[in-house]
């Protein structure tokens, strides 16, 4: 296994900037979940890594040996691929065997490995069959196990799940947490959903249009969002976010928007009245009475998830999203209290947090 | 249904009227085949055959047809060979290229091909003159490849293209160079597209008849085309050889044709990628 660095990379196609500067540090034996939306530039990345890709500018580190100069095939890392690509000419165990066999290391060993990696997967029973006598789960297990018997330096996973149904998902995905915690192995995991990148990163990276946004535990990424994009992007429903303008008070600093205002905490005294955002997630807004940020708001929508209620209300122009416990009852054009914790209040300035 | 069915039929008669039309003087020649000398000139025309295996016999031992088979299966397999060996690695690298290069490069070739053959042929002459193989296999080898390259390069080109990228990336990471990753993956992927250019090429350099003439002076290397219009005395014109000849000539393209019918018409890369 290895560690894996970038270094100001970067990638132009033709007037599109794919990639811009991007450093990235992952440790050995770390999960490394890239997250962002379609066409921010994580699966050029990816295949950058891999040498089937040459970036403009930067370098790839593998244990600290810049190995840009090298083919795919001398990189010694193992690709999953969204579509699977198995080779359809050949049976699951030739599939399997296909890495071993061009790395010309010998019948036997190849055998053991194979038999190891299906054994690993539970897929020993359908090393006879073609890919396309497996259903969408079996070719993803084959697909994870060409990569497995390879014993790579570095694992990289493109979207290895995005073609499975949402109930096989989430096994997978649990299976996936269990092989990691099994081999120990350096991934680099790319995904545009959010839920994979938080239950499966050690570390999760959010992109958008080419540059890296923020690094981070997936607790943090969640708990202190270091930009107005990871803050909207990150958590479902979205966090609710309102621009407005910092007001210097008598204790401390209001925020006033065209339709409420809220007592802040936590800004630096130093800090200049100017325009802000600030956001709270549905879960850290109480619907009660006697808060010291009390707030009216007239319900609109109520969305029922089974174990939790979300509540859309309106003040004025702006909406906001509240959750509630699922035993309480609400009704379409009801006024109610909104709570806010200056506390859990995400301020940004210039869409950076504060 | 009864709409349906005035339809149907005249779906049914344009079927039959197309296929009597073009398989017409093909069934005459196969009759006269098979026919003996006397019922071939019959007025009025005899219909039936009497099976004799007259023509046949004449055809191998009097006209020596199994040597210019020979030399047809030579020049020919040859030809088609070299054309698929050239067109997959030409169609590959259009295929994977920009597209606006390639399309550039691809109208190129099919300019090439649009040439009348009489334009060519002076020219094609003399080279093979100076390079000294006028009456060699070579010699019709070489204008085949070049006159079937271009059909090849465009059916394998636009075959490719529809070749997942995925493949090729994985093949790469499991450590293949470029063409390994084209030999072991897309090629045995490709054979349905590779059989169709392979088919199309042999039948054009298996029948090609003007070149072979201009070419092949000495009746040692002649094919089979030629051997046949040599037939042809200065009094008499041989239909049942001709015919009997016309037949053993046609009967494999047909055979083959009908074989790998089957692997041109499925596709082997179902299953590659989900869906």
């Amino acid at each position: 296994m290895a560690s894996l660095k970038l270094k100001g990379i970067s990638k132009r196609f033709g007037d599109v900037v794919a990639l811009s500067n991007i450093n990235l540090p992952i440790d050995d034996g770390e999960f490394c979940v890239l997250l962002g939306p379609s066409g921010c530039g994580k699966s050029t990345l990816l295949q950058i890594v891999a040498g089937l890709t040459s970036q403009d500018e930067g370098s790839v580190f593998v244990n600290n040996q810049p190995v840009d100069h090298l083919s795919p095939r001398d990189r010694d890392v193992a690709m999953v691929f969204q579509s699977y690509a198995l080779y359809p000419h050949m049976t699951v165990a030739q599939n399997l065997g296909f890495g071993l066999r061009m790395r010309g290391i010998h019948k036997d060993t190849i055998w053991k490995r194979i038999t190891e990696a299906a054994n690993l997967l539970g897929i020993h029973d359908l090393l006879k069959r073609r890919p396309r006598e497996l259903s969408g789960g079996q070719r993803q297990r084959v697909a994870m196990g060409r990569a497995l018997v390879r014993r790579p330096q570095l694992f990289l996973l493109d979207e290895p799940l995005s073609n499975l149904d949402a109930m096989l998902r989430i096994n997978v995905r649990l299976e996936l947490m269990r092989l990691h915690k099994q081999i120990q192995g350096t991934i680099l995991y790319v995904t545009h959903d959010q839920v994979e990148a938080m239950t499966l990163g050690d570390k999760v990276v959010i992109m958008k249009a080419g540059s890296i946004h923020q690094i981070d535990r997936p607790e943090t990424i969640y708990d202190r969002p270091a930009d107005t994009f990871v803050a909207s992007f990150i958590g479902s429903p979205a966090m609710n976010l309102f621009q407005g303008n910092l007001i210097r008070a008598k204790r401390g600093f209001i925020f006033q928007s065209a339709d409420f205002s809220l007592n802040l905490q936590d800004i630096p005294l130093n800090f200049k009245e100017n325009t802000i955002e600030i956001g709270i997630r549905p879960e850290d807004i109480e619907i009660s009475h006697g808060s010291e940020n009390e707030l009216k708001a007239k319900v609109e929508i109520i969305s029922n998830v089974g174990s939790e209620k979300y509540i859309h209300t309106r003040i004025g122009s702006a909406t906001i999203t509240a959750r509630a416990r699922k035993e309480e009852t609400f009704l379409s054009g009801e006024t109610i209290s909104l709570g806010i914790n200056p506390s859990k209040l995400h301020i940004f300035y210039n869409g950076k947090r504060i | 249904m009864m709409k349906g069915f005035p339809k149907k039929f005249l779906f049914i008669i344009g079927v039959f009227l197309a296929a009597g039309f073009s398989l017409a003087p093909f069934l005459w020649f196969v009759l006269s085949a098979f026919k003996d000398q006397t019922q071939i000139t019959a007025i009025p025309p005899q219909w039936l055959p009497s099976f004799s295996m007259e023509s046949f016999s004449s055809a191998v031992t009097r006209y020596g047809i199994i040597h210019y088979l020979l030399n047809s299966a030579i020049v020919a397999g040859s030809a088609t060979m070299v054309t698929i060996t050239l067109g997959t690695l030409a169609g590959y690298a259009l295929a994977r290229l920009p597209r606006r290069w390639a399309q550039i490069i691809l109208m190129g070739i099919l300019a090439c091909a649009m040439f009348p053959q009489i334009a060519i042929v002076g020219p094609i002459w003399r080279f093979l003159r100076f390079m000294g193989w006028l009456n060699t296999y070579q010699g019709l080898i070489f204008p085949y490849v070049a006159l079937t390259l271009p059909l090849a390069v465009w059916i394998l080109t636009l075959f490719f293209r529809e070749m997942p990228e995925e493949l090729e990336a994985a093949a790469l990471v499991d450590g293949c160079t470029r063409l390994g990753s084209l030999v072991r993956v897309i090629v045995p992927l490709s054979a349905p597209g590779l059989f169709t250019a392979a088919i199309l090429s042999f039948i054009y350099a298996w029948n090609e008849f003007f070149l072979a003439l201009l070419i092949m002076t000495d009746p040692a290397r002649q094919t089979m085309p030629v051997g046949i219009a040599l037939f042809q005395g200065e009094h008499t014109i041989p239909w049942g050889e001709i015919a009997a000849a016309s037949f053993i000539t046609t009967a494999p393209l047909i055979f083959m044709v009908l074989l790998f019918q089957r692997r041109i018409v499925t596709g082997l890369s179902a299953g590659a990628i989900k869906g």
